[in-house]
């Protein structure tokens, strides 16, 4: 099946600045790809070549089969894209923008009435409807532009930075709204919150210095963090010897750390092979060492550090 | 089509949902009545016509017609709403020919609000109608003139204050561009024929013919190709700066 959203060496540059490397992915029928970075990666840029807002110097982009550059009308016309910091119309009511949008976008009356009265209802946008958007709060006036962006149903969604600038309780909803309509749509959210890569993502693209420094499940890319699958047990101070020994003698552990709690105990932390499980080999080898565990935590790894490691390596 | 007149509907709609409009208008309202009564001596003269009312037109519009153009672009890239009308299904070309339309058809509405002057010739006298009409068609397209000149020079800039005083200028400049002032800089080492082709660039020349009620194609086909001509560029602006 043909991709929904397809990048091909998309490059741009600045002047001197390399702003967007040979950028190039694929994006299937009901995935949702965190696209990740620091501040000045190059995302941003990315996405406005991909929108049709911006000329790449190199490369392609392709939404629903339609070329960015040689067909922008066909292909923005399948493409939902909120760009950064939600740009409107400040002078204008939501109400107003969206029957704009939705005249533009070509729907007819009843199609634009219906799905206009499911995107106020699913962006609680119905309090403020009628009131100017330059007067609204930065969380309304983010929901509002998300409103526009899915007004017309498209297959493909853009979204710089969705839920900047949103309480937790707007979060929560955004990405509930994101997962509940990914299944038919390809749909690509930047940010640099990592826990919505967790909350709504089913993949993880990184940026760095304008190229792709790591695409992959969340889940394989913790794996890259250096604490994955960390095995720490708490025991006995007479105990440490026996279970130094069991432990060593176990294939996957690639070396063991030692730390002394106040309480007069031990602590070992057992660091795994690179995607290796260790916490049942860990607890048997206590076993049979006769060894007794007051404690034992396994640790997942946590994006942050895989994101600082991939970011500031390049 | 259908975009275009969806683009020019929320234009025209932006102008009425801020003071803009309102001030515009009762200041137009204000020079072109103070001008035509005090400066021109619309009373004095004692003839039952409207030179005196249309002789101030190219000064207003130098000055007032920049107003509105500066901010057709320059406000869009300002506020970042460029990116959001670009990303729409909406060529450059339609953006642009549905902001020129929505600012024209609005310096329409400020025109319109002169008739009571026309009103008040007709019942002191008896003007030639047709004369008064075609004056009135000349105004008009002499602010589309203006003003496609000014959403040109809008469109190269994202500071209002820059595009207002450049579109000024170049106004300035078309509209003299018969007289002395621009002339003299040609004289002496361009031929003639190009003196007399600026000269012929003239709004002012232009505007003086429809302005006394003669119809002639030329002027027409003048301020129309001088209007698409401007439009075809501010086009071009737009394309080349999207994103920067």
């Amino acid at each position: 099946m043909q991709p929904l959203l397809e990048l091909t060496g998309l490059t741009k540059r600045f002047g001197s600045i390399l702003a967007v490397d040979r950028v190039g992915f694929a994006v299937a029928r009901g995935e949702v790809v965190g696209f990740l970075g620091p501040n000045g990666a190059g995302k941003t840029t990315a996405m406005r070549m991909t929108a049709g807002f911006l000329p790449p110097d190199a490369g392609s982009a392709r939404i629903a089969g339609f070329d960015i550059v040689d067909e922008t009308r066909a292909a923005q016309a399948r493409l939902g894209y909120l760009a950064e910091g939600a740009p409107s119309y400040g002078d204008m009511t939501p109400d107003a923008l969206l029957g704009f949008v939705a005249r533009v976008r070509g729907l007819d009356g009843a199609t634009a009435r219906r799905r206009r009265g499911e995107v106020v209802d699913r962006l609680s946008l119905a309090r403020v409807l009628d009131q100017p958007i330059e007067t609204l709060s930065k969380g309304f006036r983010r929901r509002v532009g998300l409103a526009a962006a899915i007004l017309h149903d498209p297959e493909v969604l853009i979204l710089d930075e969705p839920t900047d600038g949103l309480d937790p309780n707007q979060k929560h909803e955004v990405r509930t709204l994101l997962s509940e309509i990914a299944g038919g749509k390809a749909i690509v959210i930047s940010t640099h919150i990592l826990e919505e890569v967790d909350a709504v993502c089913t993949r993880a693209i990184v940026l760095a210095g304008g190229r792709i420094v790591a695409d992959a499940l969340p889940a394989e890319l913790r794996q890259q963090a250096p604490n994955h699958n960390r095995v720490t047990v708490a025991l006995d101070a007479d105990h440490r010897d026996r279970l130094i020994a069991a432990l060593r003698a176990l294939p996957n552990i690639a070396d063991i750390a030692e730390a002394h709690a106040r309480d007069g105990r031990i602590r070992l932390t057992a660091r795994p092979v690179r995607g290796a499980e260790i916490l049942g080999a860990v607890r048997a080898a206590a076993d049979s060492a006769e060894v007794p565990l007051d404690e034992i935590t396994t640790e997942h790894g946590r994006l942050d550090d895989v994101f600082r490691r991939l970011t500031t390596a390049a | 089509m259908r975009t275009i007149a969806t683009l020019t509907r929320r234009e025209l709609a932006a102008y009425f949902a801020s003071p803009l409009a309102y001030v515009f208008v009762v200041i137009f309202l204000t020079f072109a009545g103070g001008l035509t009564f005090y400066v021109g001596g619309f009373i004095e003269r004692g003839q039952a016509d409207l030179a005196a009312f249309f002789q101030f037109h190219p000064w207003l519009y130098l000055f007032l017609v920049p107003a509105i153009g500066m901010r057709l672009w320059a406000e869009e890239r300002k506020t970042g709403t460029i990116e959001f009308l670009m990303t729409l299904p909406v060529g450059a070309g339609q953006a642009v020919t549905a902001k020129f339309l929505a600012a024209w058809l609005f310096t329409g509405i400020a025109l319109v609000g002169t008739v009571p002057l026309w009103i008040t010739v007709s019942v002191l006298g008896d003007p030639d109608h047709g004369v008064v009409a075609t004056a009135y068609l000349g105004s008009w397209l002499m602010a589309g003139g203006f003003l496609a000149i000014s959403a040109c020079v809008s469109a190269a800039t994202s500071n209002q204050v820059i595009a207002f005083v450049g579109a000024v200028a170049i106004c300035f400049l078309f509209m003299m561009s018969g007289l002395d002032l621009v002339q003299a800089a040609f004289r002496g080492w361009a031929p003639d024929a190009v003196l007399q082709a600026v000269r012929d660039l003239s709004l002012l020349g232009n505007f003086d013919a429809l302005s006394q009620g003669v119809v002639d194609a030329r002027n027409l086909f003048y301020f129309a190709s001088l209007i698409a001509l401007a439009l075809v560029v501010n086009t071009a602006i737009v394309e080349m700066k999207r994103g920067r």
